[in-house]
Parts: structure tokens; sequence; C-alpha cells
């Protein structure tokens, strides 16, 4: 193809480049060398801030659920807890709800809300005494072990203690099989 | 006046070197064949690609990525801005429409047989893009965060969690978080607007370059094989044969069908609508029945179809195996024929791929593994499945609506179906076996035994035995005489005619 334009083919036309020219190779050395420091200094902190949330992980933490009076024994109620790690940002979503059994007196077993199978909310049913999920309709007993279905275990169990008449757990993580409440 | 007008143009050609650029891409040389029907659906995609760009900038300018406020904004497009609808609903049709042309596209070039030599690169960049855009599809899902879309990111932290050694960290990293919060929805925000669609326009320049340094694949035919060392060659003798300008020579279907493409989008946007937001997103609302976008439908169907266990090989290694064979066909199969005639094997894979995710979509879309949470107390057993019953088949009834066994079971159609439809269950097992399935459970279902009582099991199991035709017997034991438990039971005929009748239909 013909071209009217000179600097079509100047590549081809530049004159011999001398590589070994000292002051030029030692620029050239000292550009990279600046910018490679350059680019770690601004590399470092992105991905600091990327992983962070690895790093400076939070720990489960106690929280109240409030007082066990509105527990009535032998049953289960669900019961809302703020997370404890929210932002103002986070809106609704700060609300988690689990599902607290009252065995007898102070003895109580909380399970996360989340299936075993791929974490979409269980819910309880009170007769028939089961806890179904909508999603792949796994199923648990009432002392939330495995019944029927894809959960590979029973629920998320959260640690609880009871602490001036009022039902404290051990939550602020999102339970996976990976961390398991 | 015409003169001036030349001389501007000229001397805007000398600076900008237009006419080379313009023989380069748009005016590149391709086979006269290639324009076809068949070869639009690239340029499909690349459209709502620019579509996409196009309404989510704009999107983006009353979209608030806060979990607090996201919802909000959403309605405010949906309700109060003036074609703010219009535009949401051009942006999710754009999207599912991208993904369908971008699969036929996918499809017509492995028919074609266009992945071989020398378009190996071309086809892995175009495997990329067809990662990047389900990342799009389902963080874009993400942005409408409503239920579906908080449950549907709890969905992908329990994937990433069930990754041995690194879960936990991932599931940080997609997080932001320790929790699904705002954090989630401004990672899942930045990938979404700025992540995803910056490597999408890069491969997608770099898709573009190969296409014109190699050159459009000719409409192969029966017999004439590709060879790495003659194909060059070959394919220079075609476009020297019948090789046309791309503009304006062989674009006008494309422009045809890109027009169409548009009206179907902006028409599905007009009379359909965007996509929800459904309910906000509220971890204590307990209507949740999340499922995921069409494109992922197939895989949520996965989850729940395959036996118990298997969940490590459906999310770690298919999509392994499935993607490194993708990435790796062009070296697979680098050369010889290329007409899908020719090349039953290819044939088979499409069918069955189209077959799989076709059915697996719409057993996602129909979910019958999905207990329907309201069937007891809003699904009344109609009254010819009641009438002319015992007190105790009666009492059994009320038994089956109140524990709930209508989420899981239908009967005549209406109900759950986890489990078996029971509409005619006493056909299929006898009094005693439906005692042990309810007490025992198994086969997928619970056992009832701690909470029922033998009085409610017998009522229960009474009112199953009655859930047959009239012109159809129950089942009956096949060998002695057991005692039943409820009344209804036939004492079993001595004659050894009789022997094994389980009355299956």
């Amino acid at each position: 193809m013909a071209s009217d334009d000179p600097h079509e083919d100047s590549a081809h036309e530049m004159p011999k480049y001398d590589y070994s020219a000292t002051r030029r190779d030692f620029m050239l050395k000292l550009g990279i060398g600046i910018n490679a420091i350059a680019g770690a200094l601004v590399g470092i902190p992105i991905i600091g801030f990327f992983v962070s949330s690895i790093v400076k992980a939070n720990q489960p933490t106690w929280v109240s659920l409030g007082s066990i009076d509105q527990f009535p024994e032998n049953a289960t109620r669900m019961a809302v807890f703020l997370n404890p790690y929210r932002t103002q940002a986070d809106g609704a979503t700060a609300n988690v709800p689990c599902w607290v059994k009252r065995e007898n007196g102070e003895n109580f077993t909380v399970f996360a809300i989340n299936c075993a199978h791929l974490g979409c909310p269980v819910r309880w049913f009170e007769q028939s005494k089961l806890f179904l999920c909508p999603c792949h309709g796994g199923a648990y007993y009432e002392d939330g072990s495995r019944a029927a279905g894809p959960p590979p275990r029973g629920l998320f169990v959260y640690e609880n203690k009871v602490e001036k008449g009022e039902l404290n757990i051990k939550a602020g993580l999102l339970p996976t099989l990976a961390n398991p409440a | 006046m015409m003169s001036t007008l030349r001389t501007v143009a000229l001397w805007l050609e000398r600076r900008l070197h237009l006419t080379k650029l313009w023989n380069q891409t748009a005016g590149h040389p391709v086979p006269a064949s290639t324009g076809s029907w068949f070869y639009t659906f690239g340029s499909m995609t690349l459209t709502c690609f620019c579509i996409q760009i196009l309404t989510g900038i704009f999107l983006a300018m009353s979209y608030v990525p806060s979990a607090a406020e996201s919802y909000h904004s959403l309605e405010l497009l949906n309700y109060s801005i003036p074609l703010g609808w219009v535009l949401r609903g051009i942006h999710y049709w754009g999207s599912t429409c991208m993904v369908i042309v971008m699969m036929l596209h996918m499809t017509q070039v492995f028919l074609w047989g266009a992945y071989k030599y020398p378009r190996e690169l071309t086809w892995i960049s175009g495997c990329i893009l067809l990662f990047v855009t389900l990342g799009l599809a389902f963080s874009g899902q993400v942005m409408r965060f409503d239920t579906d879309a908080y449950w549907g990111v709890g969905i992908g932290a329990s994937v990433a969690g069930r990754i041995p050694i690194i879960g936990e960290a991932l599931v940080h990293i997609l997080l932001g978080g320790p929790i699904i919060g705002s954090d989630a929805l401004s990672r899942f925000f930045s990938l979404h607007v700025f992540i995803l669609p910056g490597a999408l326009l890069a491969f997608v320049s770099l898709h573009l370059r190969l296409v014109l340094g190699k050159g459009i694949n000719e409409q192969p035919k029966p017999g004439v094989l590709v060879k790495r060392e003659t194909y060059d060659k070959h394919y220079s003798e075609i476009i020297k044969r019948e090789g046309v300008p791309f503009v304006p020579a062989a674009i006008n279907k494309d422009i045809v069908a890109n027009g169409i493409l548009i009206l179907v989008i902006v028409g599905l946007a007009l009379f359909v609508g965007p996509n929800g937001p459904g309910t906000p997103a509220d971890p204590t609302i307990q209507i949740a029945d999340a499922k995921p976008d069409t494109p992922f439908l197939w895989l949520f169907a996965c989850a729940a179809l395959l036996p118990n266990g298997s969940e490590p090989w459906l999310f770690f290694v298919f999509p392994l195996v499935a993607s490194l064979l993708l990435f790796l066909l062009p070296f697979i199969t680098n050369e010889g024929e290329k007409h899908w005639r020719r090349r039953p094997v290819a044939v088979a894979i499409v069918i069955l791929s189209y077959l799989g995710i076709g059915l697996l979509t719409y057993e996602a879309i129909t979910g019958p593994w999905s207990p329907q949470m309201d069937a007891w107390s809003g699904l009344p057993i109609k009254a010819e499945y009641v009438k002319g019953r015992t007190p105790l088949e009666l009492q059994g009834a009320v038994v089956f609506q109140d524990m709930q066994c209508r989420n899981c079971h239908a009967i005549a159609g209406e109900g759950g179906h986890r489990g078996p439809d029971l509409t005619q269950v006493a056909t299929r097992m006898t009094n005693p076996q439906l005692v042990r399935q309810v007490i025992q459970g198994g086969g997928n279902m619970p056992a009832f035994g701690k909470n029922l009582s033998p009085e409610q099991t017998r009522a229960l199991v009474a009112y199953l035995c009655s859930l047959h035709p009239p012109n159809v017997p129950p089942a009956r034991e096949a060998v002695g005489v057991l005692k039943p438990i409820g009344e209804t039971q036939p004492t079993p005929s001595p004659t050894p005619g009789n022997v094994a009748v389980r009355g299956e239909k």
C-alpha cells in the first residue's frame, strides 16, 4: 500500500542506537529503579487496603439478645441482634436474625439463620418441629441436626451465656463452612 | 464551499491518517460469504455491551451504592426520576440479551470451527469475555440489593467458604468485612462499574484486534481441512478471490440484526419493565426465596439436584475442568475439519449443552426441591379428598396440614414438590410402610417419630391410606398378615394369585 505519509516508515529509518552508552544506560537503570520503588509505594497501600478485611478480620464478640424472659422454655423463637461491627451505611442489613431455643432455665441453644448448605435463611416450623430452607429444601430437626436435603451438617450454633438475666451470644461473623459461627 | 470542506478533510486526513485507519478496521477485507446471518452474533454482543455502558453510566448518576440507601435509590429510579424505569429496564434486558447472544456467538464459532488455527487467541480472549460478562451479570444482580441479591451474596460467600484453606480469607475479601452489609455491596459495585467493564473493554480490544489481524473465519466447506502449514496461504487466496471490504459490503445483515436486537431490548424494557427491586434486603424478613438471575439458574439447580457430598465437585472440580477444557479447546483440536456436518462430536456437545442448561434452568424456575413454605396454612385440601372420610381419617387430614406435610407433599398437584405427590399414595404403600416412613423418615424425608403422638400417627396414616382412586384398591402386604394400625387395611387374600400386589399404577 503506497503512502504519502513521510513518517510512515520512520521506525525503520532510525539511526542505529548505541545501547552500551554508559550515561544513557545508567539513566535507564536509574529510571527503572526509581519507578520500581515508586510502584511498590503505590502498590503496597492498595494491596494492604484490599486485604485489610482478612488481616484485621473482626473476631466474634458477645452480643446481647435481650432478657431471657422473652424466650419461653421448650420453645424456639427468632431473635434479632445488631451486627456488632455495623456501620452507618449498613441499613437493615445490620439486623441479624437467629433462632433461640430455650431448653430449660438458663440452658439455651442459639442457631444461625444461615443454612449450612449455601447460607439461605432457614425458617422454623413450630408444629412439625423442623427448620426448613427455602432454597434447596434442606431440613433440620429441633436440635439443629440435619434431617434431610443437601446440607452437609447441622445448623451453625452460636456460643451463648446468660449474664444478669440477659442472653448473650458470640456473633459478628457470617457463619459459613469455613467459619462455623 | 465544497473546496473548503475538501481542504478541511484533507487537512484532517494528513494529520489523522483516517484512510489508513479505515482500511485496517471497518474497511478490512473479509470473504464475501461471511456476510451471513450466522456471523451477526459477535457484533450483537458488542452492541449489547455498548447499551450496558451507556445506560450504566446514567444509572450510576442516581444509584447509591450503600446498603442503607440503594433500595431507596432504585425506587426513586423506578417511580420518581423521569424515565428512570426505562433505563433500568434497558439495562436489565440488555444484560439478559448480552448473555444470550454471547452464547449464540460462541456456539456459532464452535460449530464453524473458527477457533482452530490461527485463531486460538481469538477464542481464548472470547472465553475471558464470557467469564467477565457472567461476572458482570452476577455483580449486577447484587446492585439490585433486594432479598434475592442479599442471599445471593450469601450463597457466593458460602460457596467460597467451602474452598479448603483459603476459604475464610476469600469470604472476607468477597464481603469486605465479617458479614454481608454495605462493604459487600460497595465491593460488588466497584467490581460491576470499574473492574469488570474495564477488563471487558481491554479484552474486547484484544478480541477485535485478533479478528482484524487474523481475518474473520471463512465459511467452512465440508472436506476442506485446516493445516497449519497451508492455512495462511489458503486464507489469503480466499481474500484475493472473494474478498470485500467489511464496510459496506458485508455489514448489511449485521446492521439489520443489531437494529432488531435494540428494538427487542427496548421493547422488553417498555412492555415488561425493569426487574425489581424485590423485597428489601433485610435479613429478618422471612419470605426470602433467593434465586439467582437467569444465567445462573442452571447452577442453582445443580446445587439442589446433585447427590449429597458432591458440592466440592460441583463448585471446584467441575468449573475448573470445564473452563480448562474451554480455554484449551483450540489446542485440543487445532487442525482438521471445520464444517459441523463432519464433526458429530461437536454437534453432540452443543445439543447436550443446550438441553442440559435448558432443562436445569426449567427445573430451577419451577423449583420442585423448594418446600412451599405457606402450603400448610394457605392451601386447604380440596373437598373431594376429604369427602366421605371417617372421623379418624378426617383427623388425619388435619394432622397432615398442621404438621406442614403439605409444604413438601402435594395433593392433587397442589403443595410442595420436594417429596412425592401423595394424591394416590395408598396405591403405592401399605399402612405399615406409611407408618414406618412417617416415624423414621428416610429417602430425604425427616423422621417425625418424636413430634407425632401415636394417635396422630394412626390418624395421619389412616388418612393417607384413604388416598387412592375409587377404582384402584389400596396396596396390600405381599406376604403374611400384619395387624394394621389404621382400620382401613383389607385383610390380604390367601389365594396365590393375589401375592405380590402392591397396586403400582
